[in-house]
Protein backbone atom coordinates (compact mmCIF):
# COMPACT_ATOMS: atom_id res chain seq x y z
CA UNK A 1 0.00 0.00 0.00
CA UNK A 2 1.27 3.34 -1.21
CA UNK A 3 1.88 6.46 1.51
CA UNK A 4 -0.49 8.42 -0.27
CA UNK A 5 -3.47 5.30 -0.87
CA UNK A 6 -3.44 5.37 2.91
CA UNK A 7 -3.74 9.10 3.49
CA UNK A 8 -7.14 8.88 1.08
CA UNK A 9 -8.21 6.33 3.08
CA UNK A 10 -7.67 7.62 6.30
CA UNK A 11 -9.00 10.86 4.98
CA UNK A 12 -11.84 8.77 3.51
CA UNK A 13 -12.35 7.42 7.31
CA UNK A 14 -12.07 10.70 9.05
CA UNK A 15 -14.89 12.37 6.62
CA UNK A 16 -17.10 9.37 7.52
CA UNK A 17 -17.40 8.37 3.83
CA UNK A 18 -17.91 4.89 2.56
CA UNK A 19 -14.79 3.60 0.65
CA UNK A 20 -13.24 -0.11 -0.49
CA UNK A 21 -10.00 -0.82 -0.91
CA UNK A 22 -9.48 -3.34 -3.87
CA UNK A 23 -6.26 -5.12 -4.16
CA UNK A 24 -5.40 -7.30 -6.74
CA UNK A 25 -4.36 -10.95 -6.01
CA UNK A 26 -1.92 -12.03 -5.38
CA UNK A 27 0.05 -9.14 -7.16
CA UNK A 28 -1.16 -6.51 -4.52
CA UNK A 29 -2.18 -3.53 -6.92
CA UNK A 30 -4.68 -1.65 -5.97
CA UNK A 31 -7.27 1.26 -5.73
CA UNK A 32 -9.78 3.56 -3.89
CA UNK A 33 -13.57 3.18 -4.56
CA UNK A 34 -15.53 4.75 -5.32
CA UNK A 35 -13.59 5.93 -8.31
CA UNK A 36 -15.61 7.57 -11.37
CA UNK A 37 -12.23 5.88 -13.30
CA UNK A 38 -12.83 2.41 -12.15
CA UNK A 39 -13.91 -0.18 -14.14
CA UNK A 40 -17.88 -0.49 -14.30
CA UNK A 41 -17.56 -4.55 -12.75
CA UNK A 42 -15.44 -3.54 -10.09
CA UNK A 43 -17.35 -0.36 -8.79
CA UNK A 44 -20.18 -2.75 -8.50
CA UNK A 45 -18.75 -5.50 -6.22
CA UNK A 46 -17.52 -2.76 -4.55
CA UNK A 47 -21.10 -1.16 -3.60
CA UNK A 48 -22.37 -4.65 -3.01
CA UNK A 49 -19.54 -5.31 -0.48
CA UNK A 50 -20.75 -1.75 1.14
CA UNK A 51 -23.69 -2.52 1.30
CA UNK A 52 -23.61 -5.96 2.93
CA UNK A 53 -21.02 -4.28 4.79
CA UNK A 54 -18.71 -7.24 4.57
CA UNK A 55 -14.91 -7.38 2.87
CA UNK A 56 -14.02 -10.44 0.92
CA UNK A 57 -12.15 -11.38 -2.12
CA UNK A 58 -14.69 -11.39 -5.72
CA UNK A 59 -13.21 -12.31 -8.86
CA UNK A 60 -14.17 -10.54 -11.80
CA UNK A 61 -13.14 -12.17 -15.13
CA UNK A 62 -10.00 -13.70 -14.29
CA UNK A 63 -8.83 -11.33 -12.15
CA UNK A 64 -8.82 -12.19 -7.80
CA UNK A 65 -9.97 -9.07 -6.08
CA UNK A 66 -10.27 -8.51 -2.62
CA UNK A 67 -12.09 -5.69 -1.20
CA UNK A 68 -11.97 -4.82 2.08
CA UNK A 69 -14.73 -2.57 3.03
CA UNK A 70 -14.31 0.43 5.36
CA UNK A 71 -18.00 1.78 5.99
CA UNK A 72 -18.46 4.95 8.65
CA UNK A 73 -19.03 3.64 12.45
CA UNK A 74 -22.63 2.65 13.44
CA UNK A 75 -24.60 5.55 15.05
CA UNK A 76 -26.13 5.00 18.48
CA UNK A 77 -28.63 7.49 19.85
CA UNK A 78 -28.98 7.30 23.22
CA UNK A 79 -32.14 9.28 24.53
CA UNK A 80 -31.71 10.11 27.90
CA UNK A 81 -28.59 11.75 30.03
CA UNK A 82 -29.26 9.01 32.89
CA UNK A 83 -26.85 7.19 35.14
CA UNK A 84 -27.37 3.85 32.50
CA UNK A 85 -26.21 6.38 29.59
CA UNK A 86 -22.91 7.11 32.01
CA UNK A 87 -22.30 3.53 31.23
CA UNK A 88 -23.63 2.97 28.19
CA UNK A 89 -21.95 5.55 26.29
CA UNK A 90 -17.76 4.89 27.09
CA UNK A 91 -18.89 1.43 26.52
CA UNK A 92 -20.64 1.46 22.59
CA UNK A 93 -17.68 3.99 22.33
CA UNK A 94 -15.41 1.41 22.67
CA UNK A 95 -17.50 -1.33 20.79
CA UNK A 96 -16.59 1.64 17.11
CA UNK A 97 -19.86 3.22 17.79
CA UNK A 98 -20.49 7.12 17.17
CA UNK A 99 -22.74 7.91 20.17
CA UNK A 100 -24.77 11.29 20.28
CA UNK A 101 -26.58 11.56 23.47
CA UNK A 102 -30.17 13.58 23.16
CA UNK A 103 -31.58 14.91 26.61
CA UNK A 104 -33.39 18.35 27.22
CA UNK A 105 -32.91 18.08 30.89
CA UNK A 106 -29.80 20.48 30.71
CA UNK A 107 -28.65 18.81 34.62
CA UNK A 108 -28.51 15.62 33.14
CA UNK A 109 -26.82 16.26 29.86
CA UNK A 110 -23.54 18.40 30.27
CA UNK A 111 -20.06 17.95 29.37
CA UNK A 112 -19.12 16.88 32.98
CA UNK A 113 -21.22 13.71 32.90
CA UNK A 114 -20.84 12.90 29.30
CA UNK A 115 -16.87 13.92 28.45
CA UNK A 116 -16.04 13.92 24.78
CA UNK A 117 -19.63 12.92 23.80
CA UNK A 118 -22.42 14.92 21.61
CA UNK A 119 -24.46 16.08 23.53
CA UNK A 120 -27.83 17.28 21.36
CA UNK A 121 -30.35 19.44 24.08
CA UNK A 122 -33.45 19.32 21.66
CA UNK A 123 -36.60 17.95 22.43
CA UNK A 124 -36.36 14.52 21.25
CA UNK A 125 -38.68 14.32 18.51
CA UNK A 126 -36.86 17.53 16.81
CA UNK A 127 -33.52 16.02 18.15
CA UNK A 128 -34.49 13.08 16.13
CA UNK A 129 -35.49 14.19 12.86
CA UNK A 130 -32.68 15.94 12.57
CA UNK A 131 -30.36 13.02 13.15
CA UNK A 132 -32.43 11.10 10.43
CA UNK A 133 -31.89 7.52 11.92
CA UNK A 134 -30.93 5.09 8.78
CA UNK A 135 -30.23 1.16 8.90
CA UNK A 136 -26.73 1.78 10.28
CA UNK A 137 -28.60 3.83 13.29
CA UNK A 138 -29.64 1.98 17.04
CA UNK A 139 -31.80 4.49 18.85
CA UNK A 140 -32.17 2.96 22.82
CA UNK A 141 -34.48 5.40 25.04
CA UNK A 142 -33.50 5.14 28.60
CA UNK A 143 -35.53 7.99 30.07
CA UNK A 144 -38.51 6.41 31.56
CA UNK A 145 -40.53 9.36 30.95
CA UNK A 146 -43.17 9.14 28.02
CA UNK A 147 -42.84 12.91 27.80
CA UNK A 148 -39.17 11.64 26.18
CA UNK A 149 -39.65 8.51 25.37
CA UNK A 150 -42.45 8.19 23.18
CA UNK A 151 -41.77 11.73 20.42
CA UNK A 152 -38.18 9.48 20.15
CA UNK A 153 -39.94 6.20 20.20
CA UNK A 154 -42.26 7.64 16.94
CA UNK A 155 -39.48 9.24 15.19
CA UNK A 156 -37.88 5.89 15.29
CA UNK A 157 -40.55 3.84 14.09
CA UNK A 158 -40.96 6.12 11.36
CA UNK A 159 -37.15 5.68 10.24
CA UNK A 160 -35.42 2.39 9.39
CA UNK A 161 -33.29 2.42 12.56
CA UNK A 162 -32.08 -1.62 12.75
CA UNK A 163 -32.08 -1.86 16.63
CA UNK A 164 -34.29 0.23 18.74
CA UNK A 165 -34.35 -0.25 22.48
CA UNK A 166 -36.49 1.22 25.19
CA UNK A 167 -35.93 0.55 28.75
CA UNK A 168 -38.67 -0.48 31.13
CA UNK A 169 -40.39 -2.84 32.91
CA UNK A 170 -43.09 -5.63 31.27
CA UNK A 171 -45.20 -3.22 32.53
CA UNK A 172 -43.84 -0.21 31.73
CA UNK A 173 -43.23 -1.38 28.23
CA UNK A 174 -47.03 -2.63 27.72
CA UNK A 175 -47.94 1.10 28.64
CA UNK A 176 -45.62 2.45 26.14
CA UNK A 177 -46.78 0.30 23.48
CA UNK A 178 -50.50 1.54 24.25
CA UNK A 179 -49.66 4.72 23.70
CA UNK A 180 -47.46 4.32 20.57
CA UNK A 181 -50.25 2.53 19.16
CA UNK A 182 -52.82 5.33 19.78
CA UNK A 183 -49.74 8.03 17.73
CA UNK A 184 -50.73 5.03 14.68
CA UNK A 185 -48.14 1.96 15.03
CA UNK A 186 -49.44 -1.32 14.30
CA UNK A 187 -47.83 -5.04 15.42
CA UNK A 188 -45.57 -5.08 13.06
CA UNK A 189 -44.22 -1.72 13.82
CA UNK A 190 -44.56 -2.16 17.24
CA UNK A 191 -42.59 -5.42 17.61
CA UNK A 192 -39.17 -3.32 16.21
CA UNK A 193 -38.83 -2.38 20.14
CA UNK A 194 -37.12 -4.24 21.88
CA UNK A 195 -38.38 -3.95 25.42
CA UNK A 196 -37.65 -4.42 27.99
CA UNK A 197 -34.17 -3.78 26.32
CA UNK A 198 -31.39 -6.16 26.42
CA UNK A 199 -30.51 -9.64 26.92
CA UNK A 200 -31.77 -11.58 30.31
CA UNK A 201 -28.49 -11.79 32.09
CA UNK A 202 -30.53 -10.38 35.25
CA UNK A 203 -28.64 -7.58 35.05
CA UNK A 204 -28.61 -5.07 38.13
CA UNK A 205 -26.27 -2.39 38.11
CA UNK A 206 -25.81 0.44 35.44
CA UNK A 207 -22.96 -0.61 33.73
CA UNK A 208 -24.08 -4.49 33.50
CA UNK A 209 -27.51 -3.28 31.89
CA UNK A 210 -25.41 -1.48 29.53
CA UNK A 211 -23.85 -4.79 29.12
CA UNK A 212 -26.77 -6.27 28.73
CA UNK A 213 -28.23 -3.94 25.84
CA UNK A 214 -25.16 -3.92 23.96
CA UNK A 215 -25.06 -7.63 23.90
CA UNK A 216 -28.80 -7.66 22.47
CA UNK A 217 -27.13 -4.91 19.71
CA UNK A 218 -24.30 -7.04 18.47
CA UNK A 219 -26.47 -10.01 18.53
CA UNK A 220 -29.42 -8.26 16.08
CA UNK A 221 -26.24 -6.56 14.60
CA UNK A 222 -24.87 -10.09 13.91
CA UNK A 223 -27.97 -12.02 12.99
CA UNK A 224 -27.38 -14.18 15.98
CA UNK A 225 -30.10 -17.07 16.98
CA UNK A 226 -31.19 -15.41 20.28
CA UNK A 227 -31.52 -12.11 18.71
CA UNK A 228 -35.11 -13.21 17.45
CA UNK A 229 -36.73 -13.26 20.44
CA UNK A 230 -40.36 -13.22 20.72
CA UNK A 231 -42.04 -10.00 19.70
CA UNK A 232 -43.71 -8.49 22.89
CA UNK A 233 -47.08 -8.10 23.04
CA UNK A 234 -48.98 -4.76 22.70
CA UNK A 235 -51.46 -4.08 25.59
CA UNK A 236 -54.85 -4.26 24.28
CA UNK B 1 -13.69 -4.27 8.72
CA UNK B 2 -15.86 -1.08 9.91
CA UNK B 3 -14.86 -1.68 13.79
CA UNK B 4 -13.01 1.40 14.90
CA UNK B 5 -10.78 -0.59 16.41
CA UNK B 6 -9.85 -2.24 13.30
CA UNK B 7 -9.25 0.66 11.45
CA UNK B 8 -7.61 2.51 14.28
CA UNK B 9 -4.77 0.43 13.13
CA UNK B 10 -4.25 2.35 9.62
CA UNK B 11 -3.98 5.41 11.59
CA UNK B 12 -1.33 3.67 13.92
CA UNK B 13 0.51 2.60 11.01
CA UNK B 14 0.74 6.04 9.14
CA UNK B 15 1.90 7.62 11.76
CA UNK B 16 4.74 4.84 12.37
CA UNK B 17 5.76 5.31 8.13
CA UNK B 18 5.52 9.16 9.25
CA UNK B 19 8.02 8.57 12.31
CA UNK B 20 10.17 6.73 9.90
CA UNK B 21 9.53 3.61 10.55
CA UNK B 22 9.46 0.61 7.67
CA UNK B 23 6.01 -0.56 8.15
CA UNK B 24 4.18 -3.76 6.53
CA UNK B 25 0.09 -4.54 7.11
CA UNK B 26 -1.18 -8.31 6.65
CA UNK B 27 -4.86 -8.25 5.95
CA UNK B 28 -7.14 -11.29 6.15
CA UNK B 29 -8.75 -12.14 2.92
CA UNK B 30 -10.87 -15.09 3.33
CA UNK B 31 -11.40 -17.16 6.02
CA UNK B 32 -13.25 -20.68 6.24
CA UNK B 33 -14.52 -22.33 9.45
CA UNK B 34 -13.71 -21.56 12.72
CA UNK B 35 -11.45 -18.67 12.42
CA UNK B 36 -11.74 -15.78 15.28
CA UNK B 37 -11.20 -12.74 13.26
CA UNK B 38 -12.96 -11.87 9.99
CA UNK B 39 -11.83 -10.88 6.56
CA UNK B 40 -10.89 -7.11 6.02
CA UNK B 41 -8.64 -7.86 9.88
CA UNK B 42 -5.57 -6.17 10.00
CA UNK B 43 -2.24 -6.50 11.56
CA UNK B 44 0.47 -4.05 10.97
CA UNK B 45 4.16 -4.47 11.93
CA UNK B 46 7.23 -2.56 11.99
CA UNK B 47 11.35 -3.76 11.41
CA UNK B 48 11.65 -2.12 15.21
CA UNK B 49 9.31 -4.99 16.21
CA UNK B 50 5.86 -2.61 16.90
CA UNK B 51 2.80 -4.81 16.64
CA UNK B 52 -0.87 -3.28 16.53
CA UNK B 53 -4.35 -5.00 15.26
CA UNK B 54 -4.35 -9.13 14.80
CA UNK B 55 -5.23 -11.34 11.85
CA UNK B 56 -6.26 -14.29 14.46
CA UNK B 57 -6.55 -14.92 17.95
CA UNK B 58 -2.88 -15.22 18.35
CA UNK B 59 -1.69 -18.58 16.24
CA UNK B 60 0.04 -17.11 13.33
CA UNK B 61 0.77 -13.03 14.32
CA UNK B 62 4.50 -14.67 14.60
CA UNK B 63 4.58 -16.24 11.50
CA UNK B 64 2.49 -13.09 9.74
CA UNK B 65 5.44 -10.91 11.54
CA UNK B 66 7.92 -13.14 9.89
CA UNK B 67 6.43 -12.81 6.66
CA UNK B 68 6.20 -9.10 6.84
CA UNK B 69 9.95 -8.89 7.51
CA UNK B 70 10.72 -10.20 4.14
CA UNK B 71 8.04 -8.09 2.30
CA UNK B 72 9.79 -5.14 3.90
CA UNK B 73 12.64 -6.47 2.52
CA UNK B 74 12.22 -7.49 -0.68
CA UNK B 75 9.18 -5.42 -1.15
CA UNK B 76 7.05 -7.98 -2.77
CA UNK B 77 3.53 -8.19 -1.39
CA UNK B 78 2.41 -12.30 -0.12
CA UNK B 79 -0.46 -14.14 -0.04
CA UNK B 80 -0.13 -16.60 3.18
CA UNK B 81 -2.06 -19.84 3.38
CA UNK B 82 -2.67 -21.09 6.64
CA UNK B 83 -4.69 -24.02 7.96
CA UNK B 84 -5.08 -27.66 8.19
CA UNK B 85 -4.31 -28.90 4.46
CA UNK B 86 -1.37 -26.50 4.56
CA UNK B 87 2.27 -27.75 5.84
CA UNK B 88 2.87 -24.65 7.74
CA UNK B 89 -0.40 -26.00 9.76
CA UNK B 90 2.31 -27.89 11.54
CA UNK B 91 4.64 -25.29 11.74
CA UNK B 92 2.31 -22.58 13.06
CA UNK B 93 -0.39 -24.62 14.56
CA UNK B 94 -4.39 -23.43 13.84
CA UNK B 95 -5.51 -24.77 17.13
CA UNK B 96 -9.11 -23.40 16.02
CA UNK B 97 -8.87 -25.28 13.30
CA UNK B 98 -9.70 -22.96 10.66
CA UNK B 99 -8.25 -22.22 7.39
CA UNK B 100 -6.99 -18.41 6.19
CA UNK B 101 -5.17 -16.54 3.94
CA UNK B 102 -3.45 -13.33 4.77
CA UNK B 103 -2.24 -10.59 2.19
CA UNK B 104 1.26 -9.00 3.37
CA UNK B 105 2.06 -5.96 1.94
CA UNK B 106 4.61 -3.27 2.61
CA UNK B 107 3.71 0.15 3.60
CA UNK B 108 5.94 2.06 1.06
Amino acid sequence: MTPELLAALNAARAAKQPVVVATKLPGGEQQLLPDPAAPADLAAAAARALDRDESGTVKLGDTEWFLNVYNPPMRLIVVGAVHIAQALVPMAAYLGLNVIVVDPRRSFATDARFPNVTLNTDWPDEAMDALAPDVRTAVITLTHDPKLDDPALDRALRSPAFYIGSLGSRKTHAARLKRLRELGHDDAALARIRGPVGLNIEAVTAPEIALSILAEFVAVRRNAPMASKEAPKAAA
Amino acid sequence: MSDAEAQDILSVASGWRAAGEQVAIATVTETWGSSPRPAGSQLAVTVSGKIAGSVSGGCIEGAVAEAAMKTIASGVPQLLDFGITNERAWEVGLACGGKLKVFVEKLA
